[in-house]
């Protein structure tokens, strides 16, 4: 009785003390504040400004200057584009925070069952991650979206699909250490079934480094959806991204002479990486002191 | 090591036909078809002449024939005909590797060159400004994104300044090696800043954990000078784990010049790759894949003859 009191106990204190340290982290406070602000205006500025992303001003024409009517301006065929910028935004943090999880739900599984039965499971699960992790991810991720046809959902599942290999090999190198501790080979002595050593004594341990590479792809699939949508294979017109945003900015005179174009839709791309990414220091300092500074 | 190196070399060539099979196949299920693309091109094509044309691309027959006569025509380095231009395939894509080569090449050796010694000084001295510079550099890396990156330069460099021009490899008329240069220059600055945040922490890590070995101890005891002690006894035992990086890095960096080549005008693999797969000229998708699979297979043998050469202590049993 006393054991299990303790182990209930025990996380939720720690996981209390890891707030707290995530809290006093100024960047990481700054990053999440950011992001929460963020996706507030992106959903909610288009409800209230009723701004339309996909229709042209015929009055205002192609390339308006920022005025009162069109805040950033319009693009190359008079649509407005403060509202394009926030509809590209909406699917940017879509694809940012759907992406990893399809990574997760691969990767996660595969790393479990390597690490905890090793042999041939171990031998092909590793192999291929080895064969996905050498090969450039751009080549085949270009490849399969020229396959399936670009789409939001093609692009959150392409990159979502490419991203296992870093999760697996994560989990799976926790598990390898955590499977020979000692209350491991108690829960075995004591008979409990290797569903419940996985799923209730390695999981809970191994999956905290998980959530801090999490935050990292959530930054890596905006730049990787970005870079696609500005190559022309990402999200496709008529529906705005901010890397298509920015793909205005190949013609030299909007590049030159119109930096309010393609300048914004830049600068949230950075801001909001930048975020994802001091939220994920804020999780590795929280979750394990011991980490700081050391990489 | 040979027989090492002749297994490696074994288990290497199933990890070649795995690549090459899941993107032939992967290609020819593709929805939109070369064979639709060239009819829609043509104003009016009655069913005879598409079969006919089907029969001459040989798309009449089942997948896996296909890639078997694909496979055979690899082995003659015959790569088939462009669906689009009619070209020889061969000729196409080998134009277009040495461009690459030399853009990848530039951009990975300024970068090795900068990011070894900002790296060995951050380790050496923690919390300086050395250390800031490489932290300045790992948040570039992970943050900006190459082609905001390469129209930031454009816009600076081209459009500001009027120091560089903003794409191609020659001007016209002009093949001098100072116009190559001032062509290569912006686009290799962005696949070495691109590659540099990752390298700087490798060799500052690698350096931190050989600084406090036992053996540094000897050597400062042993009043050796303090430089030579950080660059014979520290930086080579760091290079062990920083060659592999580079090393691994490699293929990344190809793949990661798509974008560069495309803004650029570059004319390398990325940038036929890129127009091959919006055109579904798939021969030509192929071809590149293979040479960059191949890249990938040859890296990987060269790190571990790599590893044992900078390190006895690993044995190849």
């Amino acid at each position: 009785m006393e054991m299990t009191a303790k182990s209930v106990s025990a996380p939720k204190k720690k996981e209390s003390q890891a707030l707290k340290s995530f809290r006093k982290n100024k960047r990481a406070m700054f990053g999440a504040i950011f992001i929460i602000i963020e996706t507030l205006l992106v959903i909610l500025l288009p409800i209230i400004l009723h701004t339309d992303p996909n229709t042209s001003d015929l009055l205002s024409g192609k390339y308006a200057s920022p005025s009162a009517a069109h805040w950033l301006g319009t693009d190359s065929i008079g649509r407005d584009l403060f509202a394009r910028l926030l509809s590209g935004g909406k699917v940017s943090l879509l694809v940012g925070l759907s992406s990893p999880l399809i990574s997760v739900a691969i990767g996660l599984p595969l790393g479990l069952l390597a690490g905890y039965y090793r042999g041939v499971i171990e031998t092909i699960v590793m192999r291929l991650a080895d064969i996905f992790m050498s090969f450039p991810s751009m080549i085949l991720i270009l490849c399969l979206v020229a396959v399936v046809g670009p789409s939001i959902t093609t692009i959150i599942v392409v990159i979502g699909v490419m991203g296992w290999t870093q999760i697996a090999k994560l989990v799976y190198g926790n598990v390898v250490s955590i499977r020979s501790k000692e209350y491991i080979e108690s829960a075995r002595a004591a008979g409990c079934s290797d569903a419940y050593i996985i799923f209730r004594e390695i999981l809970p341990n191994a999956i905290s480094p998980v959530w801090v590479l999490l935050s990292f792809r959530v930054g890596g699939a905006i730049m990787t959806e970005s870079g696609l949508s500005f190559l022309g294979v990402g999200i496709q017109a008529p529906q705005a991204s901010w890397g298509n945003i920015i793909n205005a900015a190949t013609d030299l005179s909007v590049l030159m002479l119109r930096p309010w174009v393609w300048m914004p839709a830049g600068v949230l791309i950075v801001m909001t990486v930048v975020s994802f990414n001091f939220i994920g220091e804020g999780i590795r300092d929280a979750l394990d002191p011991k980490m700081k500074r050391v990489d | 090591m040979l027989k090492y190196l002749g297994k490696r070399i074994l288990t290497a060539i199933p990890i070649f036909f795995g690549i090459t099979v899941i993107i032939y196949v992967m290609l020819n299920m593709a929805p939109g078809s070369a064979l639709d693309m060239l009819a829609s091109s043509e104003i009016s094509v009655d069913s005879a002449a598409y079969d006919q044309l089907k029969a001459q691309l040989g798309l009449d027959k089942p997948v896996w024939m296909r890639y078997l006569l694909w496979l055979k025509d690899l082995f003659q380095l015959n790569f088939g005909t462009s669906y689009r231009t009619s070209q020889d395939v061969w000729t196409m894509v080998s134009q277009r590797i040495g461009p690459s080569i030399l853009l990848s090449g530039t951009g990975v050796i300024l970068a090795i060159l900068l990011a070894l010694p900002i790296g060995i000084m951050a380790a050496y001295k923690p919390y300086s400004k050395w250390d800031s510079v490489s932290s300045f550099f790992a948040l570039i890396g992970s943050t900006l994104p190459g082609f905001l990156l390469s129209l930031l330069l454009i816009y600076v460099f081209s459009i500001k300044l009027k120091l560089l021009p903003t794409s191609g490899m020659h001007s016209s008329g002009d093949t001098s090696f100072i116009d190559l240069f001032r062509h290569l220059l912006l686009p290799a600055l962005i696949i070495c800043i691109g590659s540099m945040g990752n390298l700087i922490k490798q060799t500052r890590s690698a350096c931190l954990e050989v600084l406090h070995e036992d053996f540094v101890k000897t050597a400062r005891s042993k009043g050796i000078k303090e430089q030579a002690v950080v660059l014979k006894h520290v930086f080579r035992n760091a290079l062990i784990p920083v060659s592999t990086t580079i090393l691994l890095q490699i293929p990344h960096i190809i793949g990661g010049t798509t974008i560069v080549e495309q803004i650029f005008g570059w004319p390398g693999l990325g940038s036929l790759m890129i127009s091959s797969i919006n055109n579904r000229d798939y021969p030509v998708v192929m071809c590149v894949a293979v040479i960059i699979a191949i890249t990938v297979l040859v890296t990987n043998i060269l790190i571990d003859i790599v590893y044992g050469f900078l390190d006895p202590r690993v044995s190849y049993d």
